[in-house]
């Protein structure tokens, strides 16, 4: 019998993560189709971003509330799954709490998990109630309509199961070792527990036993469908933070990119020696200007896009959107997502290669008055807690839209027309720069 | 303001001489009457103070920046080459500007296209005159008054300065109070990423009413402004509260204009 379930529980374990690993493939793919951008540089500074943000959760206490209440989450999570490492080997081995030769110490951490899963388990409560009862603007709003709305509440109510099943299987493993169980002879601090185990009093011995089990087996099979979700949700931060804080952008955020394509073309037709008949090269691909599809975008842009969690701190903070324009940025991450996720599946579904779908990221997900209601003012890059760039996206986007499709609202055209005429976005003469010397 | 000396480049050149700052008056500074006074109140602190500068007058041309945010990367390029070929032609060196937008295009993306000029805000350089003793303020007229600071987007959360336009408020002896949004939190004033030169997007508010009502809310007789833009858009929101009576939109070197006596 005991060697089924150890059978058992190395299939569980090999599906769970196998299948996880082949979608953590995938999801490479997706975000290696855009282009490439060197961010291979200044590497201490970017482990130190990744040091400070990712790992210190520098930037979430920025909103104290939700912060504090984050970081026992997070806290709880990375140190409650040492416990997992155990509860994988004694599956596989048919031990129970192998760690607990480590004597004392393992008293004092199984105590110290309880007393964290009963921190994640109140933030987590917590969170529940400012989405659901308290309405927090940021979470009711309409980019968060339908999906990612219930995306959001089915990862809390995951996480109340995990710690509850995590503080019941202690509570049982307590109440039996008192009764005196023979493989339950592990003594350990159990803060938590140890209050819960009082409702087995009167439950035949037999039972518990049984109780302690399923709530072991259905504590780390939850882990492992939750490690699944990750790829379907919005809860991939919990990966990718980490190189998406690594790969960030360093430059000062005012700084945008020149694009070389444009530099050599206007060096060329700056430059007097230049052929205006030259025939371009043969294998010449006319480049295309900025972005209406996510291949469009580079690859750190798409690492953004499944690293966002959605939790509507830029949107809270943009002025556009605060004023009821139709501008989110949390929605310019969220349908830069569907729609890599969308070509992602058309390459499955073909074989390896993209087929056009008459769709793109532009107009059927992102319409231009988002993009023209953007003051680039990089409140929603500073906001982020995990350094998205949602104006990068915006403004390549406002790119295409004014160098592919001269697409530009009529007063940006006459700003537009007005500084190549008279070097100036109004109809002044340049000759008159300096008129302001002699006027009162 | 004919006491004021505002040599050209091409003027200090004919006379072999080489300024110790380039002033970038920008096209609001050059053409706009309400940034014109700011332009003339920076030009009055720097003669104060003794410092050689230029301008290029008619040479000078949009940086590009409002093409740039508006996705016109080429007329962005094309500004920004010739401009470089200027400054480059003069062995331009230092320049210094009040606006914050031509600040940042400058400073960030001209050495990526050959420009490579030590850039600084006026509010930077103008502290640096006061550290280094080339100007000094008495605050007696502020005295008690109420002074609020918006930080423009292209100088704060952009370049991260924000501190120096503070520094030169604290020295007019006002009582400097902070917006609820303020420094890295600070909300834009709307006309940033060429907004200035378009009609908002359908919404229910303008942002510059948005951005006045908070200034206002402080109680200030005062909203200092260190972007002809943000002075603008600010200027106006007051207007439509209704409140250009009991506060003032002014720039930093227009604070300091005063607070001097000049």
């Amino acid at each position: 019998m005991e060697y089924v379930l150890r059978i058992f529980f190395a299939i569980i374990l090999g599906i769970g993560v196998g299948y996880f690993w082949m979608n953590v493939r995938k999801l490479r793919r997706n975000i290696l189709l855009g282009r490439d951008v060197n961010r291979s540089d200044r590497s201490n500074e970017r482990w130190r971003n990744m040091a400070l943000i990712a790992l210190g959760q520098s930037k979430m206490v920025r909103r104290p509330v939700a912060g504090i209440l984050h970081i026992f989450v997070y806290l709880g999570f990375v140190i409650i799954n040492i416990e997992v490492l155990e509860i994988i080997i004694d599956g596989l081995f048919g031990t129970h709490r192998v760690f607990s030769f480590l004597g004392g110490f393992y008293g004092f951490l199984i105590g110290s998990f309880e007393i964290l899963a009963l921190l994640v388990l109140l933030s987590v409560i917590t969170f529940l109630v400012r989405r659901n009862i308290i309405k927090i603007k940021r979470f009711i709003q309409s980019d968060l309509k339908g999906w990612p709305k219930r995306d959001a509440n089915y990862i809390l109510y995951f996480e109340v199961v995990l710690m509850s099943l995590f503080l019941l299987m202690n509570a049982a493993d307590v109440w039996l070792n008192q009764m005196g169980v023979s493989h339950y002879q592990t003594d350990f601090a159990s803060p938590i527990g140890s209050l819960v185990s009082p409702i087995f009093n009167g439950v035949p011995v037999a039972t518990v036993v049984v109780l302690e089990r399923t709530f072991w087996w259905l504590h780390i099979t939850g882990i492992l469908v939750f490690l699944n979700y990750l790829y379907f949700s919005k809860h991939l931060h919990i990966l990718l933070a980490f190189p998406n804080t690594y790969f960030a952008n360093l430059e000062p955020k005012g700084k945008f990119n020149n694009l070389d394509s444009v530099t050599k073309e206007v060096k060329l037709m700056m430059d007097p020696n230049a052929d205006p008949f030259a025939a371009a090269p043969a294998d010449a691909v006319p480049e295309k200007f900025g972005a209406s599809d996510v291949q469009d975008l580079n690859w750190v842009q798409l690492l953004n896009a499944y690293t966002c969690t959605e939790c509507g701190r830029c949107t809270s903070s943009c002025p556009a959107n605060i004023t009821g324009k139709k501008l989110s940025p949390r929605k310019i991450m969220m349908d830069t997502r569907d729609r890599l996720e969308e070509v992602g599946k058309n390459i499955d579904a073909n074989k390896g290669e993209f087929v056009p779908d008459n769709k793109s990221l532009l107009n059927d997900y992102i319409t231009p008055e988002e993009l023209w209601a953007c003051t680039s003012c990089n409140a929603c890059v500073e906001e982020c807690p995990v350094n998205i760039d949602p104006l990068s996206i915006i403004m390549d986007m406002r790119r295409f839209l004014v160098m592919e499709q001269s697409a530009a609202p009529q007063s940006l055209n006459a700003m537009m027309s007005n500084i190549e005429n008279n070097a100036a976005p109004w109809p002044y003469n340049q000759q008159d720069r300096l008129n302001w010397k002699n006027e009162n | 303001m004919s006491e004021d000396q505002v040599p050209t480049m091409a003027e200090m050149l004919a006379e072999g001489k080489q300024p110790e700052v380039l002033f970038w008056v920008g096209c609001s500074g050059s053409y706009d009457d309400r940034a014109k006074r700011i332009t003339k109140a920076f030009v009055k602190l720097l003669n104060k103070a003794g410092v050689s500068f230029a301008v290029l007058g008619a040479e000078e041309s949009c940086t590009g920046d409002p093409a740039k945010r508006a996705g016109n990367e080429f007329l962005f390029q094309m500004q920004a080459l010739m401009n470089i070929e200027i400054l480059n032609a003069y062995e331009v060196k230092r320049i210094v500007t009040a606006c914050p937008h031509c600040f940042n295009t400058l400073k960030n993306e001209y050495p990526g296209l050959g420009g490579n000029y030590e850039v600084m805000h006026h509010t930077q350089f103008l502290k640096t005159l006061l550290d280094e003793g080339r100007l000094s303020v008495e605050g007696g007229s502020f005295n008690g008054k109420k002074i609020t600071f918006h930080d423009p987007c292209y100088l704060g959360r952009a370049n991260t300065i924000y501190e120096a336009p503070r520094d030169l408020l604290t020295k007019l002896d006002a009582d400097l109070v902070e917006m609820k949004r303020s420094r890295k939190n600070g909300l834009c004033c709307g006309a940033g990423g060429a907004q200035m030169f378009k009609d908002a997007e359908p919404g229910n508010k303008e942002i510059n009413i948005e951005r006045s009502e908070e200034a206002i809310s402080t109680g200030s007789q005062i909203i200092a402004a260190a972007c002809p833009f943000c002075n603008t858009m600010l200027t106006d929101g007051v207007k439509a509260k209704e409140k250009e009576a009991d506060v003032k939109v002014l720039d930093v070197a227009e604070l300091l204009v005063k607070a001097t006596g000049l």
